[in-house]
C-alpha cells in the first residue's frame, strides 16, 4: 500500500505569525541568515488508490482558501 | 529480581528486606516494578503521612474528607463542592507545556472520579527570578500549557498566583487545585466490592509514558537506542479527557458503578491497589487485555504506564455491556481488564499465565513510614535575593518600584490566556475581587481562591503557615466568602535532611493551628518533596486552597473603590513589619530570622467582620493588605476600580506604609458604615475616593501619583511576553 | 421560539448557549450523529473545542450527520447562528465567507471587548440600532478573520477601535451570508445575558433572532 505524504502550507500572502515567530526566534539562537520561514502541516497516509488523495485535500486535509497543499507520494 | 534493581529503583535496601519477608521470596519484575512505584515518596507519602494525620479533618459541612481522590463540603439543598489542589513540579521542570498541561488534567480527573463535574481551576505557581531565561521560558510555557488543557476541556480556570524567587530556579512549583459540582447522593467512592464484579479500564489506551524511571527492568534485548520509548513525560490530550468526563459522568448518572478511580501517578497498579485496599477485596487484571499504544509492551511496563486520560471502574457483570455502551458513544474505549476477587491479592496475569502475584496489604499498607528528624538549620539556608532597587528611594519611588517588581506586578497577561467565562457560574472574575466568586445552583455562591508565600515560610515555618491560612481566609473574606474547607499542597526540599525536616514539622503545625483557629478542616492535599538541586533547596511551600460559602453572590465583594467621596480604611489588627517583606526582597535584605507573632483571634474577628460587611452591602470594597503593604493594597484598589484616592498618612513611617503581615483590610464605603464597623474591629480612616491621581500627604510631603503613572508601573509583567 | 444547539464531542460553552437561548424562549441540545433538528426555529452552533480542533478548527465537525441538516436548513432559509468554534464550522462548511486563522499573537486571549454593530437590520441584530455599542467577552485562540474579497455588505459587527486582539481584517467580528439567515461571530453572546455575571448586551442577539422568527409566524 503506497505511502503518500501531504504538506499543507499557509497561502502566501497571508500573514503566518507562527512562521514569524520562528524566523524571530532563531536568530536568538545563534542561528544567522534564515528567511521566509512558514510553519503548516504535514499528513501522511497508506492509501490504496493514490489519486484519489487530491479529492481529500480539497474536501478535508487542506483548506483552500487559506492553504496550499503539496502531494508527495 | 534482586537487591540492586531495586535500588536503582530508589528502594532502599531496608525497604527490599521488608519485602522480601512480607513475598516470602524476592520479587519478580513486574512485582518489584509495582513495590517500587507504591513505595515511592510520591505514593506512598513515607515522610509525610504521619505528619499530615496532626492536621483536623473534621467539620460540620464536611461531606468527604482526606482519602479519596478528592474532599468535599456541603453546599446546601443537597448539593456539594469538591476540591483538591495536586503538585506537577517535577514533569513541569522537564517540559512546563506538558507537565502544567498533565498536572490540570490530573487534578481534573480527581475531581471527576468522585462523581463532581468540574467548574474551575485555580492554579500557583513558582518559577526563579524572571531575569533568568529560564524562568521566563517556563513560565510561559506552564502558562500555555495550562491555558491549553483548562480551555480545551471547558473548565474556567478562575484565579490563581505566581511567584518568582531564586530558590525555585532549579525547581519550579506548579500546583493545580480544581473545584467541581456534585449531588451528594452521587458522590461515589473508589473502594473496590463484588466479588467476580468486573474491572473497566477506560479513556486513552496505554502506552509508555511515563515509564523512564523504571528502565531498568527492561528485558535483555532492549538497549540503549530504546532510551526514547520510555520517555519521561506524559502528554496530555485534553480532547481525550473531555469524552472521559462526559463518559464517566454519564456512566455514574445512569447508576451503572460500583467504584470508580483515575489513574495517575504509578497508573494501573496504584488505581486498582488502592480500590482493592479501600474495599478489603483482591483484583485479578490481565495485561493483555489492556489496549496498547504501542507495540510490544511487556507487563511491569503495561502496569506502571502512566499514559493519560485513564480510568477504571467496577461494575456487577450484568452492567457491563451498558457500560461499555456509554464508552463506545463517547469514544473513549471501555475494556474489561480483570475482576474482583476473595483473596486479597493483587493478581497480575499475561493471557493465561500468571505474572505477578502481590498480597494488597503488602503493597497498599504495609510501606514503612518514617519518622522525621526535625532540627532547626545551623546555617543560613537560603541567600539574600539581589537587590533591585536603590537605597533611599522616596514614597513615591518605591510604591512604583514594587508595583513593577515580578511578585506584584498585573497578572493579566497571563490569566488572559485562560478561559475564566466557560459555565456561566464566574460572578467575580479575576482582579475583580481577592478570590473568585462563582454561582451556585441553589442561588448562593461560592469564594475560592489559592495562596502561599514561600519566602515568609522559609524565614518561620511556624508562623509563615499560619499567614498562609489566614492569607487565604481573609481573600475569602473579602468577597463575602466563609471557608467550608481548605485543600494543602506541602512543596518542600529533602525530608530525610534534618533542617527540612524541621520546616515541613513546623509548617504542618502552623496549618494545624490555623485551620484550629478558624474552624477549618482539611479535605485533602497533596506532599511534593525532594524539591531540590545543588543550589540547595527551594523555600518551604505549603500552598493552600479554600472554598467558602457566600450566600447572596449579586452582593459579592469587589477589591476596587467604587463610589467617589466613599470614606477609604484601613480595617483590623494590622501591625505591619518590613521583616521578610517584598520591599525588603527588593532592597536585597537576608531572610530575617522569624516573623512577627500574630493574635490569630483578633485577626480570625476581623475576617468575620470584613464578611458580614461586605454580604450586608455595607462596603463598597475590601481588599486584603499582603505583599506591598497598605501603599500598595491602596494603589491596587485605585487600578481595580479605576478610581484616584486622597490619603492623609501623617506621620506614617515605612513600615506603616510598606510593612507586611496579617490583619489588615483596605475598605471603602459611607462615613457611616466605617463608624459602624469601627464598633467591632479597629479602624482607622486614611482618606477618601477621588477621581483622578492618587494624592497621599505622608511625612509633610504631598505625592501626587497619577493612575496612568500606576497603571504602567503595574503592567510591567507585560513587557516580559512582548 | 425553539433554538436548538449543536453538541459536538469536545464543544465547550453548548450548555452555556442552551441557558442563554432559555431566557428568550425553549433550548434543546441537538447531539452530532443525529439528524432530527427537533423542529427547532433557529440553530445555534456553540463554542469549544470541537473534536479536539484537530487538522483545523471546525473542519471536523462540518461533516458531522447534524451538520448535514443545518447545511439543508440554511439552505431553505433556516436562522443559523455560530459562535466562535460555531463561526469556524459554518466558514468549513460554506455557509459563511471567509476563514478563521490564529490569533496575531498566538496567544488565547479571554477579555470583554466593545462591539459596533454595523448593520442593526439583519435577523441577528434587528433589536439593535447601527453603530451601538455591545460589550461582550470574546475568548479564542483562532480568531482571526480572513475573506479576500468579502462584500462589505456582509458585515454584521466590528471590534470597537482597539478591543480587536486577533488581527481580524477591518476588525471584522461578525459576518452574515448574502440571504442573511446565517450569522457568525466570534465573540460569546451567551457570556452576557446575566447581570450577576457580566454585561447582558449579548441578550439582544437571541431576542432579535426570535423576534424575527416571530415575525416570520405573523407573517405567514
Amino acid at each position: 500500500m503506497p505511502r503518500v505524504q501531504v504538506l499543507i502550507r499557509p497561502k502566501a500572502g497571508i500573514l503566518d505569525p507562527q512562521g514569524k515567530a520562528v524566523e524571530r526566534a532563531l536568530p536568538a539562537l545563534g542561528f544567522a541568515g534564515v528567511q521566509n520561514v512558514h510553519v503548516g502541516r504535514l499528513v501522511e497516509l497508506d492509501v490504496d488508490d493514490v489519486s484519489q488523495v487530491e479529492a481529500m485535500c480539497e474536501r478535508l486535509l487542506a483548506n483552500t482558501l487559506i492553504e496550499d497543499y503539496e502531494i508527495q507520494s | 529480581m534482586s537487591l540492586s534493581e531495586a535500588v536503582a529503583l530508589g528502594l532502599t535496601e531496608d525497604e527490599y528486606g521488608l519485602i522480601v519477608e512480607r513475598l516470602g521470596r524476592e520479587p519478580n519484575q513486574v512485582e518489584l516494578a509495582m513495590f517500587s512505584l507504591m513505595w515511592s515518596e510520591h505514593c506512598a507519602y513515607k515522610h509525610s503521612k504521619k505528619l499530615l494525620r496532626t492536621l483536623p479533618v473534621e467539620g460540620p459541612r464536611l461531606v468527604l474528607g482526606p482519602g479519596e481522590n478528592a474532599g468535599a463540603v456541603d453546599v446546601g439543598e443537597g448539593w456539594a463542592v469538591a476540591f483538591k489542589v495536586e503538585s506537577h513540579n517535577h514533569p513541569s521542570a522537564v517540559e512546563p507545556f506538558q507537565g502544567a498541561a498533565t498536572g490540570v488534567g490530573g487534578i481534573l480527573r480527581d475531581v471527576f472520579a468522585i462523581g463532581a463535574r468540574p467548574i474551575a481551576v485555580l492554579d500557583s505557581l513558582r518559577f526563579g527570578e524572571p531575569t533568568s531565561e529560564r524562568s521566563r521560558y517556563l513560565l510561559d510555557h506552564a502558562v500555555a500549557g495550562i491555558g491549553h488543557y483548562g480551555n480545551s476541556i471547558g473548565v474556567a480556570n478562575v484565579g490563581g498566583e505566581v511567584y518568582f524567587e531564586g530558590p525555585y530556579e532549579q525547581n519550579c512549583l506548579v500546583n493545580a487545585m480544581c473545584v467541581g459540582l456534585v449531588r451528594r447522593e452521587r458522590l461515589i467512592r473508589s473502594a473496590a466490592a463484588g466479588v467476580g464484579n468486573k474491572l473497566v479500564l477506560f479513556g486513552a489506551s496505554t502506552g509508555r509514558d511515563g515509564i523512564g524511571g523504571a528502565s531498568v527492568l527492561a528485558s535483555a534485548e532492549l538497549g540503549d537506542a530504546d532510551a526514547d520509548k520510555r520517555p519521561t513525560v506524559q502528554i496530555g490530550d485534553p480532547f481525550e479527557e473531555k469524552k472521559l468526563l462526559e463518559c464517566s459522568l454519564e456512566l455514574l448518572d445512569r447508576g451503572l458503578l460500583v467504584a470508580l478511580q483515575d489513574l495517575g501517578a504509578a497508573g494501573l497498579t496504584s488505581s486498582s491497589s488502592e480500590m482493592a485496599s479501600k474495599g478489603e477485596v483482591g483484583v485479578e487484571i490481565d495485561v493483555r487485555r489492556v489496549p496498547l499504544r504501542e507495540p510490544g509492551m511487556e507487563p511491569f511496563e503495561i502496569m506502571v504506564s502512566e499514559s493519560q486520560e485513564r480510568m477504571l471502574c467496577v461494575c456487577e457483570p450484568e452492567q457491563v455491556d451498558a457500560v461499555l455502551e456509554v464508552c463506545a458513544r463517547w469514544d473513549v474505549g471501555g475494556t474489561v481488564i480483570g475482576e474482583i476477587i476473595a483473596e486479597r491479592e493483587m493478581r497480575i496475569l499475561d493471557g493465561g499465565e500468571v505474572v505477578g502475584r502481590i498480597p494488597v496489604e503488602a503493597l497498599v499498607d504495609d510501606c514503612p513510614l518514617y519518622d522525621l528528624e526535625p532540627a532547626p538549620p545551623a546555617q543560613r539556608l537560603y541567600p539574600a535575593p539581589p537587590a533591585t532597587i536603590e537605597p533611599g528611594l522616596g514614597v513615591r519611588e518605591t510604591l512604583l518600584a514594587l508595583l513593577a517588581s515580578p511578585n506584584l506586578s498585573s497578572r493579566r497577561p497571563l490569566f488572559e490566556q485562560y478561559d475564566c467565562l466557560v459555565g456561566s457560574r464566574t460572578v467575580r472574575r479575576p482582579e475583580q475581587a481577592d478570590a473568585a466568586v462563582l454561582a451556585m445552583p441553589t442561588g448562593g455562591g461560592i469564594a475560592v481562591a489559592i495562596d502561599g508565600n514561600g519566602r515568609r515560610v522559609a524565614a518561620d515555618p511556624y508562623r509563615g503557615a499560619v499567614e498562609a491560612v489566614l492569607e487565604c481566609a481573609a481573600n475569602l473574606a473579602c468577597a463575602g466568602g466563609e471557608p467550608l474547607g481548605l485543600t494543602n499542597c506541602l512543596n518542600f526540599g529533602n525530608p530525610e535532611k534534618p533542617h527540612i525536616a524541621w520546616q515541613l514539622t513546623e509548617a504542618v503545625r502552623g496549618l494545624a493551628d490555623a485551620c484550629r483557629a478558624l474552624d477549618v478542616p482539611v479535605v485533602g492535599g497533596n506532599v511534593s518533596l525532594y524539591n531540590e538541586g545543588g543550589e540547595g533547596p527551594i523555600y518551604p511551600t505549603p500552598v493552600v486552597g479554600m472554598v467558602g460559602e457566600l450566600p447572596d453572590p449579586l452582593h459579592a465583594g469587589r477589591s476596587g473603590f467604587a463610589l467617589e467621596g466613599d470614606a477609604i480604611a484601613i480595617a483590623g489588627p494590622f501591625r505591619p513589619s518590613l521583616a521578610g517583606s517584598e520591599l525588603a526582597k527588593l532592597r536585597g535584605e537576608p531572610l530575617p530570622d522569624g516573623l512577627p507573632d500574630v493574635d490569630v483571634a483578633a485577626v480570625r474577628d476581623a475576617q468575620r467582620a470584613i464578611r458580614d460587611f461586605v454580604r450586608a452591602g455595607k462596603l463598597s470594597s475590601a481588599h486584603d493588605v499582603a505583599e506591598g503593604g497598605l501603599l500598595v493594597a491602596v494603589a491596587e484598589a485605585c487600578l481595580a476600580g479605576g478610581l484616584g484616592a486622597t490619603l492623609e498618612l501623617g506621620d506614617a513611617d515605612e513600615a506603616q506604609l510598606f510593612g507586611e503581615g496579617p490583619g489588615g483590610f483596605v475598605v471603602s464605603g459611607s462615613q457611616a458604615a466605617l463608624r459602624e464597623l469601627g464598633e467591632r474591629i479597629e479602624v482607622r480612616v486614611i482618606g477618601r475616593v477621588d477621581p483622578g491621581d492618587l494624592d497621599v500627604t505622608v511625612g509633610g510631603e504631598e505625592l501626587e501619583i497619577t493612575l496612568d503613572a500606576l497603571r504602567h508601573a503595574h503592567g510591567a509583567l507585560a513587557e516580559l511576553f512582548a | 421560539m425553539k433554538f436548538g444547539v449543536l453538541q459536538f464531542p469536545g464543544s465547550c460553552d453548548d450548555r452555556d448557549a442552551v441557558q442563554a437561548c432559555g431566557r428568550v424562549g425553549e433550548a434543546v441540545l441537538l447531539w452530532h450523529g443525529d439528524r432530527d433538528l427537533q423542529g427547532a426555529d433557529a440553530i445555534v452552533v456553540p463554542g469549544g473545542f470541537s473534536y479536539g480542533d484537530y487538522l483545523r478548527a471546525g473542519a471536523i465537525a462540518r461533516f458531522s450527520p447534524v451538520m448535514e441538516s443545518v447545511i439543508e436548513f440554511a439552505n431553505d432559509g433556516g436562522l443559523v447562528l455560530g459562535i466562535c468554534n460555531g463561526f469556524q464550522v459554518l466558514t468549513e462548511a460554506g455557509l459563511l465567507p471567509g476563514a478563521l486563522l490564529p490569533n496575531t499573537e498566538l496567544r488565547f486571549v479571554c477579555r470583554q471587548v466593545d462591539l459596533e454593530v454595523v448593520d442593526g437590520d439583519t435577523a441577528f441584530t434587528n433589536l439593535c440600532a447601527d453603530g451601538e455599542i455591545l460589550s461582550i467577552p470574546a475568548k479564542h485562540q483562532t480568531g482571526r478573520y480572513y475573506a479576500p474579497d468579502l462584500d462589505p455588505d456582509l458585515v454584521v459587527l466590528r471590534y470597537a477601535t482597539g478591543h480587536c486582539f486577533n488581527g481580524s481584517q477591518d476588525d471584522i467580528a461578525g459576518v452574515r451570508n448574502a440571504r442573511g439567515n446565517v450569522f457568525g461571530l466570534m465573540p460569546h453572546p451567551e457570556h452576557a445575558v446575566d447581570p450577576l455575571t457580566g454585561s447582558v448586551d449579548g441578550l439582544r442577539i437571541f431576542e432579535s433572532m426570535a423576534a424575527h422568527v416571530g415575525a416570520a409566524h405573523v407573517a405567514v
